[in-house]
């Protein structure tokens, strides 16, 4: 299948200096314009390439023409001029949005009193400022559908429905906590709502979400279960798009049409390290089509756009017509980590991405739009406030976890631990996974 | 990359139901100017080994054989759990026992699947997986880019979420390549999951030193992974235990390391028709005895055996265990053996330092020390790289006058 390939004007240059790349990423961000730039992301039955039409734009809607681009702008950038009559969502979608994105928001802001007040530990990364890419994808999948993702985990968990009160708890690592108070913030699993992490390395999540879209061909192809189309959704990082498991798995997941959709959360820094400062070319959708799948780049900060996009690559992967590469443009709005103290980044660069909060522009599209109004909106608030208090008081309450829990689950089977010199196997020992006996 | 290799490994007479003094090189593998070679060497090692030829050996690499006693092992008949079948049962080769046990395995379970390079249209570098992918198809026998981290991970994203694959390394040394998914996922992930998702996965393939492959061919990888919690670590040694090892490995729930020897892939054995496991927990008595104990797995086991016959011919009872499961120690099979022989003699593969062996001796130590009349002895390779010329190669790895000098001292 032949992709058509949108060129960006850096790109005809050839010359990659950063300040053109910045300039062509910050250009886009400046104008608050919604230029996607594509590979070709079609349908084999239409041959056409789908553009998104509709956008929340903040105030100023002016395009930005790409020159050097076979299409002319009207072409790529449909601008309605009636666009309350073509809405991009119903009021329940919309209402549905706007509390995940919500609950996302206020769960982490609630993290990072609890961290400052000693409740929870360690490393802890929020999701602030990228909430349109957590509801953008999550809220398209069905709950089959697997979603796999990094550090910065607990929207993700939440987006795909682990709730609150479980995911509060595990990172006060009680044992009421989704993974038993043994994961931890960098570790959010749940086998009920397909999580399948939870990574602290970057990367590492990579191939296990290839793996379990290799499981969905695999479950069609040889046990011949017609109905299995769980798509898998990987999010990771820009710094992690410089790691060789990322380009390892886009090829593995091309080359057998795995139904995944690589989802990368751009928010131009790894820790300390710009984007720009790693990678020598910086637009990650690019690298799509190099492997042979649709490379998007899509506004990371506008939900409708995200949720355009992944329904899209969405259909795609579970028609069977293979992996996605979608590179959001996104930012996070506190430092890497709460044990961040985020001086390297401009306080300009803070600024104009606060502008553009996901969660503001949406609450703006909806009243706008006539979808909902205030009192709807603030009720949402209120229902969310109150599920993150109750999940914070939930989590107090919870119980630490005993002793007797501290080898429970080294081995599925706990015959792993072998036979003691007594010739029983030592799982058989009752004081065993206190720990107690020898191992 | 390796290419398969065909040993010639005399291994003079050790369990009477393992066949013949030499193992000539599979049928199924043709090389153009090493056949001939080996079979050459294979004949004179026969002729020489019936003169009772003890001059140093003119053919590089090959242990000398002193008097043979082919059948002092056999000699023990009460010995072993190793093939107690007495219906005929039928020969195979010991990568053919590995390729039988996978193969019923996928058959008996649709989820069972191969991943690895050349796993598929090659068959497996050393033949195991072959006939696999023709008779199974491309998807149950993947043959994968060459990106071990990834599609060990890949493995380990579908085990969570209900197959089960083996996961094949070209050599095992490659899987260091996959450290990331072995260790953090693959061991780590039940637990940090708090029990939600099971990895039943196998990894496996060949390790250990082979005949002058280079050092980075030659590495042994238990002593690397040991450490890891939640991992399950087991050697196979014979066709009867291989076949036995790669079954339970399949049907645990735990994550399990196969270790192969690439030299042993061409021993044979009559193995049972019948369906069998081997546990994956416990250790295997290979010849009892009561003058000391010799600990050992995979290759060293026939360097054990080797050296046997020199001890038995003077004088010596040694009672020799293979510990298969390297993770964890069978204690009570080899804390039994302590209690009878008092004298502990640890031969393996790995390097000396941080191997196998040491957390051996340090376990044996915690349990039995007041059963010790002597030192716990550790024969170990050396810590070096293991060099290619065959001389060096041969001083690096523990050859069997080397342990019989070992057990003649512990028995003074």
């Amino acid at each position: 299948m032949a992709y058509v390939m949108r060129s960006s004007p850096s790109v005809q240059s050839g010359s990659l200096a950063p300040h053109s790349s910045a300039s062509s990423v910050s250009s886009s961000a400046s104008s608050s314009s919604y230029i996607l730039r594509l590979g070709a992301l079609n349908s084999q039955r239409s041959g056409r390439l789908s553009i998104t039409r509709r956008a929340i734009g903040t105030a100023n809607r002016r395009t930005r023409k790409p020159h050097g681009v076979s299409a002319s702008t009207s072409e790529l950038v449909a601008e309605k001029p009636s666009i309350k009559n073509a809405l991009a969502i119903t009021r329940e979608e919309g209402l549905i949005l706007y509390e995940d994105m919500v609950l996302g928001r206020s769960f982490e802001d609630m993290c990072a009193q609890m961290y400052y007040r000693g409740k929870m530990f360690g490393f802890v990364h929020l999701y602030n400022g990228q909430e349109a890419v957590s509801t953008g994808f999550v809220k398209c999948l069905k709950p089959e559908d697997y979603v796999c993702s990094t550090y910065r985990d607990h929207v993700h968990a939440l987006s795909k429905g682990v709730p609150a009160r479980a995911v509060m708890s595990e990172l006060f690592g009680k044992a009421t906590g989704i993974c038993r108070g043994q994961g931890g913030s960098m570790h959010m699993f749940s086998k009920e709502h397909g999580l399948l992490g939870g990574f602290a390395f970057i990367g590492e999540g990579i191939p296990v979400a290839t793996g379990a879209a290799f499981k969905t061909k695999y479950e069609r192809e040889v046990l011949k279960n017609d109905k299995a189309d769980a798509v898998t959704v990987a999010f990771f990082g820009d710094g992690t798009c410089n790691n060789g498991q990322f380009f390892e798995c886009l090829n593995m997941a091309a080359l057998w049409k795995l139904p995944i959709i690589f989802v990368v959360e751009n928010n131009l820094w790894a820790i300390g390290m710009s984007h720009y400062r790693a990678t020598s070319v910086p637009e990650i959708w690019k690298k799509g089509p190099a492997f042979g799948m649709p490379g998007i780049h899509v506004d990371g900060m506008d939900v409708l756009k995200v949720r355009e996009v992944a329904l899209e690559a969405v259909a795609r992967a579970r028609r069977g017509d293979g992996p996605t590469l979608v590179e959001c443009e996104t930012y996070r709005f506190r430092g890497h980590s709460l044990a961040d103290p985020d001086e390297l980044r401009k306080p300009a660069e803070k600024a104009h991405y606060a502008a553009r909060d996901p969660i503001i522009a949406l609450k703006k599209y909806l009243l706008e739009s006539g979808l909902v109004d205030e009192t709807d909106l603030r009720s949402i608030d209120k229902k969310i406030d109150e599920i993150v208090e109750d999940a914070v008081e939930f989590a107090d309450a919870s119980p630490l976890p005993p002793r007797s829990q501290l080898l429970e689950n080294v081995f599925a089977d706990p015959k792993g631990f072998g036979i003691g010199p007594d010739g029983k196997y030592r799982c058989e020992d009752p004081a065993f996974t206190a720990g107690t006996a020898q191992v | 990359m390796a290419i398969s290799f065909m040993a010639c490994h005399a291994l003079a007479g050790t369990q009477s139901n393992i066949n013949s003094t030499i193992y000539c090189p599979s049928r199924h593998q043709p090389l153009v100017s090493g056949r001939l070679d080996v079979r050459r060497i294979c004949v004179s090692m026969r002729a020489a080994a019936e003169k009772g030829h003890t001059s140093a050996a003119s053919l590089p690499g090959i242990p000398r054989a002193s008097k043979l006693i082919t059948s002092a092992v056999a000699a023990k008949s009460e010995a072993t759990t190793s093939s107690p079948s007495t219906k005929p049962g039928h020969e195979v080769l010991l990568f053919e026992a590995l390729q039988e046990g996978l193969e019923e395995e996928m058959e008996k379970d649709p989820r069972v699947c191969v991943m690895g390079e050349d796993v598929g249209h090659y068959g497996g570098s050393y033949k195991v997986t072959k006939g696999l992918a023709e008779k199974f198809g491309d998807l149950r026998v993947l043959d994968t880019p060459i990106a071990e981290n990834s599609f060990t991970g890949m493995a380990i994203g579908a085990a969570m979420t209900g197959l089960r694959p083996i996961v094949e390394g070209m050599n095992m040394g490659f899987l260091l390549l996959a450290y990331n998914q072995i260790s953090n996922n693959c061991g780590m992930l039940h637990y940090t999951s708090g029990g939600q998702f099971t990895i039943p996965i196998v990894i496996r393939g060949p390790g250990g030193v082979g005949r002058q492959l280079g050092a980075e061919h030659s590495q042994r990888l238990e002593s690397y992974f040991q450490s890891v919690p939640g991992l399950q670590m087991v050697a196979c040694s014979t066709p009867y235990n291989a076949k036995g090892l790669m079954k339970a490995a399949i049907r645990s729930e735990n994550p399990v390391i196969l270790y192969e020897h690439v030299l042993l892939y061409n021993l044979k054995e009559r193995i049972p028709d019948e369906d069998y496991t081997c546990c994956l927990e416990k250790a295997e008595l290979v010849r009892p005895g009561k003058d000391v104990t010799i600990l050992t797995y995979s290759r060293m086991r026939h360097h054990v055996l080797q050296a046997a016959k020199t001890l038995i011919n003077n004088g010596y009872d040694p009672e020799i265990i293979d510990i298969i499961s390297l993770k964890p120690f069978d204690l009570y099979t080899i804390g039994n053996s302590i209690k009878k022989t008092h004298r502990v003699l640890i031969v393996e593969e790995c390097m000396r330092t941080g191997g196998i062996g040491a957390s051996l001796r340090s376990s044996i130590i915690d349990n039995f020390w007041d059963y010790l009349d002597a030192p716990i002895m550790c024969l170990s390779s050396q810590d070096v790289p293991t060099p290619y010329a065959g001389p060096l190669e041969d001083a690096t790895v523990v050859q069997p006058p080397q342990i019989v000098k070992a057990v003649e001292q512990l028995c003074q």
